[in-house]
């Protein structure tokens, strides 16, 4: 483990910017986080989290896939892919690197999706562990430990300093290049920290979430339950929880005519909406109640059965500070889940 | 605080229900905190009684419900309106969206409502708990000892900031006393943007709309925008779109959508309170409100039912489109 | 002539009853107007709305004109005062949001008014090119 003092921390980012592009948690004029590059002056936000959830570094709100111009009869077809330049991606919580893994299993599996993995092969993410949960954290509730977060990189910020420790080989890497600016230490006040902070998440109000409730094998006995109809009832269809969410990754492709040629785009569908999945045969979730309902049963359901039990969601509290009006998975899991979750 | 208590709502909700009058109630659910609050209909009077709140935080406005509701419902519904949602209420009236007849509507007093993130950015995260005690709102975090105190006023949501009416135009029934239109500030914020020079307004709204992540929420909750299906959600219509894929489909979102609700909004402010990027869209709004009373006469939607509204009426003098810049202000 | 000097393109919404006989009796009577003004004939001035000015913005227009009847001689009684307010209303906003003034205009044509039409034309297209492409309500994609 290495560590270097908070003030030296600008020198840090500026040697980290020297090789690659560098993008962190900083403060707008509203004093919401969202993820910048930096550059001389730029300053890392103290907030928790970013409104916005890091996936767009690797799955972008829209991208173009390909172009097509027409001439006469030929139809030429123009591959827009670049190579990703090298970036790094500092400041993310444990909860959105883990999600990253989630993304991964969507996007890495066979077939590769060559535009998610060259953004990720090119992308090294440095983690913060927490060190002030909020009330709306639950990613203990998937496992995932705050104050060890995973990533390429991971860092303790205390008081005084910042602690270095690379679990990759890229991480090592990049560690390596802030050798002369970091030195060598031993972990006691990070494990200092690691305790403090575990002794608050047991304090916070959804400290005793539980997701056993759900997980591979549930859909016949969750899919009819009948408190779908209240929970649903609220819904105003909005896309605003699938969009801030971190492993929220279904889109749609479309083409876009530029009265040139044919633009072929991506960009992020929301299950929430009423074109969701249209085939021609019409949209299959014809109620609000069935497009609510198939949110929460992939996340909770439909995705741990095809990944090994592995829930797709990992707790960040997005949705529950964003809903317009404050429908969420962890009420969700609480009404369907029974009342031991109460 | 609110000088309306929940038992009081409670109350009027179990003998309406329990005389038959109403068959079911919309109201405010509460949430795992004290803060998030969730739109619910009730049955009975258990339900009322565990889980019906009324705090500061009962922001939402149920107007729009009321559309797909009182389709649901065979009797009558019941619903607390502040006066605010009494604006949107009448407007829905003026076009057909509800049957009045299914309608209950019981006018609550309101002495404007929280807005959640301004006490996050005054007491920071790890919010436990907040009770109000006259006009102080008493936050209990993970972080401090002792509840951090703000005034109520301090924290309230633009739209309370800058309220317009305290009058319900549209009740059958009225708990506690009616209040006055207000003489509001709400315009003033428009004419500073109408102060800037072109490339500053360019400049201005740019960044707010950049912002945009096209999660549809301000649509989805404005009791003007009751299309059953919205042209942005046609794949037919050629401009549908999901994403905004350019700075140009964020412009022609908001443009279309303000323009549509132009002479139709009143104001309630929905909009800015459900964007999760805290884009001020009511500055949209309020643009074209704060032009139609300078073009047309003043005119506010809602304050009546029936009145025609100014986008689908003219007189035959009416001011040209190429005169409107020396109207609009001294902003050339 | 320049092949490379800047050139405007001109969208005008007529409408069938005056503005777009008014622009064949520019044409009848031999006056000149650019070539850059693609006229695209509409019903009624009123059938244009406001997504009509944007689309047009947005696939590469620099300016947009919409013609009419005079107020008081609309085919169908009145569609042209319902034009007036929703386009005063409009580019209030365009305004608001700091578009240029001079990319849109509104201009009420009669059929006997051919000189109208291409005065109209020529001062329109001379003060769109002033300003030069349109930067601000523009999509990229249309440009590539």
């Amino acid at each position: 483990m290495r560590k270097c003092s908070l003030e030296k921390l600008d020198s840090v980012f500026a040697e980290i910017a020297n090789s690659f592009k560098l993008y962190l948690p900083v403060d707008d004029k509203d004093g919401k986080a969202k993820y910048s590059e930096w550059a001389e002056g730029v300053k890392w936000s103290n907030a928790l989290n970013t409104v916005r959830s890091p996936k767009d570094f690797f799955f972008p709100q829209t991208e173009d896939l390909m172009g097509f111009k027409c001439s006469g009869k030929n139809i030429e077809i123009i591959d827009t892919r670049n190579e990703s330049e090298d970036f790094v991606v500092f400041g993310v919580r444990a909860c959105d690197v883990k999600s990253f893994d989630i993304l991964d299993r969507v996007f890495l599996k066979d077939p590769v999706d060559s535009y998610y993995s060259n953004r990720r092969d090119h992308g090294i993410i440095i983690s913060v562990a927490c060190t002030r949960p909020a009330e709306t954290c639950f990613c203990h509730t998937f496992g995932i430990d705050p104050t060890e977060p995973a990533g390429d990189i991971s860092v303790w910020k205390t008081d005084s300093e910042v602690f270095w420790q690379s679990n990759t080989e890229k991480g090592a890497a990049l560690l390596e290049k802030l050798q002369a600016l970091t030195e060598e230490c031993d972990a006691d006040a990070v494990n200092d920290q690691k305790e403090k902070v575990s002794a608050i998440m047991k304090k916070l109000p959804l400290a005793g979430l539980t997701a056993d409730k759900f997980g591979a094998g549930k859909t016949k006995e969750l899919f009819d339950a009948p408190e779908w109809d209240s929970l649903s009832e609220a819904c105003l269809g909005c896309g605003t929880c699938t969009f801030i969410c971190p492993t929220c990754q279904c889109y749609d492709i479309k083409d876009f005519n530029t009265g040139k040629g044919v633009v072929r785009f991506r960009c992020w569908d929301s299950c929430m909406y009423s074109e969701f999945t249209k085939m021609s045969a019409g949209q299959p979730r014809l109620t609000q109640k069935e497009r609510f309902r198939q949110r929460f049963m992939h996340k909770l359901v439909y995705y741990p059965e095809n990944n090994d039990g592995l829930f797709s969601c990992v707790g960040c509290g997005r949705c529950l500070a964003k809903c317009p009006i404050s429908m969420n998975i962890v009420k969700v899991m609480k009404t369907i889940g029974g009342k031991e979750n109460e | 605080m609110q000088k309306i208590t929940r038992e009081q709502l409670i109350d009027k909700a179990v003998s309406l229900l329990s005389d038959g009058t109403v068959e079911c109630v919309l109201g405010w659910e509460k949430g795992q905190f004290d803060y998030d609050i969730t739109p619910a209909v009730f049955n009975d009077e258990n339900e009322l009684r565990e889980n019906f709140v009324w705090n500061d935080f009962c922001g939402a406005n149920f107007s729009k419900y009321l559309v797909s509701k009182t389709r649901k419902c065979n009797g009558k519904m019941l619903v607390f309106l502040k006066p605010c949602d009494t604006y949107s209420f009448n407007q829905l009236l003026t076009e057909h969206r509800f049957d009045r007849e299914k309608v209950y509507a019981v006018g609550i007093p309101c002495e404007g409502m929280a807005d959640i993130d301004k006490i996050k950015a005054a007491c920071g995260d790890g919010i436990i708990s907040i009770d109000a005690s006259g006009d102080k709102l008493n936050v209990h975090t993970l972080y401090s000892d002792e509840p951090i105190s703000v005034s109520a006023e301090s924290v309230f949501a633009e739209r309370c900031m800058n309220c317009k009416s305290k009058k319900h135009v549209a009740y059958d029934e009225l708990l506690g006393e009616d209040g006055d239109v207000i003489e509001s500030h709400r315009f003033d914020e428009v004419a500073e943007i109408e102060a800037m020079t072109p490339d500053e307004r360019f400049a201005f709204w740019q960044n707010e709309l950049s912002r945009c992540i096209r999660c549809n929420a301000c649509r989805d909750a404005c009791p003007a925008c009751t299309c059953e299906k919205c042209v942005f959600d046609n794949p037919n219509s050629g401009v549908e779109n999901k994403a905004a894929a350019n700075s140009f489909e964020e412009k022609m979102f908001h443009i279309i959508r303000a323009f549509h609700v132009a002479g139709r909004c009143t104001d309630c402010g929905e909009c800015s309170r459900v964007c999760p990027q805290h884009i001020p869209l009511h500055l949209l709004n309020r643009k074209f409100i704060k032009d139609i009373n300078s073009f047309y006469g003043d005119y506010q939607a809602g304050a009546e039912v029936g009145t025609r509204a100014p986008l689908v009426d003219y007189t035959t003098d009416d001011l040209e489109p190429g005169e409107v810049f020396e109207r609009g202000g001294d902003n050339a | 002539m320049q092949i490379n000097e800047y050139k405007p393109l001109i969208v005008a919404f007529c409408c069938n009853w005056c503005s777009y006989a008014g622009a064949d009796l520019a044409g009848n009577n031999r006056l000149n107007y650019p070539a850059d003004v693609k006229i695209i004939r509409v019903p009624c001035s009123c059938r244009v709305n406001p997504m009509f000015v944007l689309r047009a913005f947005q696939r590469g227009a620099d300016g947009v004109i919409i013609c009419g009847c005079h107020p008081g001689d609309c085919h169908y009684t009145s569609g042209n005062y319902f034009t007036r307010r929703r386009m005063a209303l409009l580019f209030s906003m365009l305004d608001y949001l700091g578009i240029e003034r001079e990319r849109t205009r509104v201009e009420w044509v009669s059929a006997a008014e051919g000189a109208k039409f291409a005065a109209t034309m020529n001062d329109f297209t001379e003060k769109v090119a002033a300003l030069g492409e349109n930067k601000r309500l523009e999509d990229l994609r249309c440009k590539r």
